[in-house]
């Protein structure tokens, strides 16, 4: 191996300097830091008479196209006048001259791509309103064709989805309500007892929790777990081509993918809101018996005086809404998906992020619009 | 244990011989075969199921040929050149590649050892073309940046593409400019040893053509081993200097296309001398610059 370092060896010849071209001049040799700086060096030192000099490249023991590249770039772009190659090795440089050539430049931006850019993202706003006006639209449509022949409905779909959105996901909204309720009753209880206002921990967590947390928590959870599934599932059918393949035959997307999803969203998010608040309740009953010695009987019956039946109903309707707006918003951008991959990574992250968000707004607004009810 | 008799082994020295490999005289490596795969046992696990891929398989690659692998479907075409670049590991057997175990092929410095065109391409989504090409030459962070997008305009340019494409991504390239693309990426540090897998599969026969051309030239120019697993009949024919055909989990029959033609087996005379492989005869026949 001793001999395989790329480089130079000149001498003076009667008829002028001489270029020995030694080693393996194969990107890979060359790339080593130790060669790349000798040769370069080398290199450097002949700029002056490169094309006096006579290049011999006979005892290469290998060359390689960027060796020949870097050989020719150290020409200036032109031949020698005197080279000594081998046939193969003429014909790579012939080859690396042929096509040398400069790298045609990235067109700059200009005041003009900026405005289409900006006229871009209006027209992209306006698709998002008018597919979300449309999908909505076909979803009511799709009921109704659901509520007058409701034996053909794709039943069979609404029940994987109820089963894959709300069965699967009890634990990890369980684990989560629970913990959130001992942090909760943590917290609490020590700023309550510095108030000596200890038994209120009851009504405290029973309306943070029943109205706000448990819904919100459950909603943002299944936005993240299942809102993104919808996505990535829809957007791989667009991506196989399998949504194409169903409009060949005939089928309504809406009513086969849309509708079912909604309503087992619609189903599955209440019922999961009430476990997560259920789970989040027994933690914090559970952390004040530690912390406050407030036992789990005195717990529940003062639950059920400090928090008013309203807000159960509140939450549930709001759940539902939530469920409802995530399986459309997961629909939206998984219909919305082009057929690549890259698409199908983006609208997924979109529309984690969209339904999120959304699902905080939505539940500002249910806090203002409902803020006399229950409280 | 012996590879199928083929009679393009005559001439060449025999197997097994001790040659020196892998030192600075390996620049004339034309003694040594570039793959040998020797009694291959490939078994895959469906649903609890083991099916036997391979038994036995036997292969030499010699430095220059465009070897053909051809059989039927799920006979382990294409995990075979997956086991030759070392994404996969046989049950039993052994696979030397350029000297060393298939096993090492990946490590470090792969790109300079061997190029690979996947079936869909697999160009890197989030990189131009000119990124995706630069992507091995500047992974060895050392090259100035001039001289590696000098590198990719000539490779771009051989493979027969326009300077103008380099900006591109590859989702707006064509399925025949993604092969191009990802031939050149593969060429990029002037490998010996060249894979493809499907070359021609999802180009228009005239685009097929092209890419047929192509790689003939540069096997020719660069003196490059190229195997390529095809269905293609005219790709067999046009460009291939050996054909080794995979059925009953092994290569039956290893020869140059005629004398393929000629071994008597079902596979061999379904494929090659059934409706369609006759019509590519026929126009073997039309074109005689295909041989």
């Amino acid at each position: 191996m001793e001999d395989s370092q790329p480089r130079i060896a000149f001498e003076q010849a009667p008829d002028g300097p001489c270029a020995r071209l030694l080693g393996r001049w194969t990107a890979e040799a060359l790339a080593q830091p130790e060669h790349w700086e000798g040769v370069h060096a080398a290199l450097h030192t002949v700029q002056q008479e490169w094309r006096r000099c006579q290049w011999d490249l006979r005892q290469l023991q290998r060359l390689d196209h960027t060796g020949a590249q870097l050989l020719w770039n150290s020409w200036y772009r032109q031949w020698p006048d005197r080279l000594e190659a081998l046939p193969a090795q003429r014909a790579m440089l012939e080859r690396v001259a042929r096509f040398s050539s400069v790298l045609p430049p990235r067109r700059r931006q200009t005041a003009w791509d900026l405005f289409l850019r900006l006229g871009a993202v209006v027209v992209r706003i306006e698709e998002h309103v008018v597919g979300a006006v449309r999908l909505i639209g076909q979803l009511l449509l799709d009921a109704v064709q659901l509520a007058r022949a409701p034996r053909s409905g794709p039943w069979r779909d609404v029940s994987g989805n109820l089963y894959r959105i709300g069965a699967t996901a009890l634990p990890i909204t369980a684990l989560v309500g629970f913990l959130i309720g001992v942090v909760l009753a943590y917290l609490m209880a020590q700023q309550l007892r510095q108030f000596g206002a200890d038994a209120f921990i009851v009504n405290i967590l029973g309306i943070s929790l029943i109205r706000e947390l448990g819904p919100v928590l459950a909603a943002i959870l299944i936005a993240g777990r299942s809102g993104s599934a919808i996505t990535a599932q829809i957007g791989v059918m667009r991506v196989t081509e399998e949504l194409d393949a169903m409009k060949v035959m005939g089928i309504q997307q809406g009513f086969r993918l849309v509708l079912p999803r909604a309503m087992a969203m619609a189903v599955a998010m209440p019922l999961l809101s009430v476990w997560t608040t259920l789970a989040a309740l027994l933690g914090g009953m559970l952390a004040s018996d530690l912390v406050m010695g407030l036992t789990p009987a005195y717990f529940v019956t003062a639950l059920s005086k400090a928090v008013l039946v309203s807000n159960l109903w509140l939450a549930v309707g709001k759940s539902t809404v939530f469920g409802l707006m995530i399986a459309l918003i997961g629909c939206h951008y998984g219909l919305r998906i082009q057929p690549n991959t890259q698409s199908l990574g983006e609208g997924t992250t979109a529309s984690v992020v969209t339904s999120i968000t959304m699902v905080i707004l939505v539940d500002a607004l249910f806090a203002v619009v409902f803020k006399d009810v229950g409280i | 244990m012996s590879p199928p008799a083929s009679p393009l082994h005559g001439s060449l020295p025999p197997e097994g011989a001790d040659l020196p490999w892998g030192g600075p005289a390996a620049g004339r490596m034309s003694a040594a075969p570039v793959v040998e795969i020797r009694n291959l046992w490939t078994v895959f696990r469906n649903g609890g199921v083991d099916a036997l891929i391979h038994k036995d398989l036997n292969l030499t690659i010699q430095q220059g040929e465009l070897l053909s692998i051809v059989g039927g479907s799920g006979s382990g075409k294409t995990v075979l050149l997956r086991q030759i670049l070392g994404l996969e590991t046989p049950l039993r057997g052994s696979i030397t590649v350029l000297g060393r175990p298939a096993s090492e092929l990946t490590h470090d410095g792969a790109a300079s050892r061997v190029g690979m065109l996947f079936q869909h391409g697999a160009l890197y989504s989030a990189f131009t073309v000119l990124e995706n090409i630069a992507f091995p030459l500047r992974e060895l962070n050392t090259l100035p940046e001039d001289l590696v997008r000098d590198a990719v305009m000539v490779k771009l340019q051989m493979v027969g593409l326009d300077p103008a494409h380099a900006h591109k991504m590859p989702a707006d390239l064509s399925g025949g400019m993604i092969k191009r693309v990802a031939l050149a990426r593969a060429l990029i540090m002037d490998p010996p040893l060249l894979l493809l897998d499907e070359p021609t599969a999802g180009l228009d026969p005239d685009r097929s053509d092209a890419f047929c051309t192509l790689v003939r030239s540069l096997h020719h120019e660069l003196g490059l081993t190229v195997v390529m697993v095809t269905h293609d009949l005219d790709t067999i024919y046009e460009i291939s200097t050996r054909v080794a055909v995979v059925a009953d989990r092994h290569v039956i029959v290893d020869a140059p296309p005629k004398e393929v033609i000629a071994f008597d087996h079902p596979f061999v005379r379904e494929f090659f001398l059934g409706g369609r492989g006759l019509r590519a005869q026929e126009l073997l026949r039309l074109h005689p610059h295909a041989q």
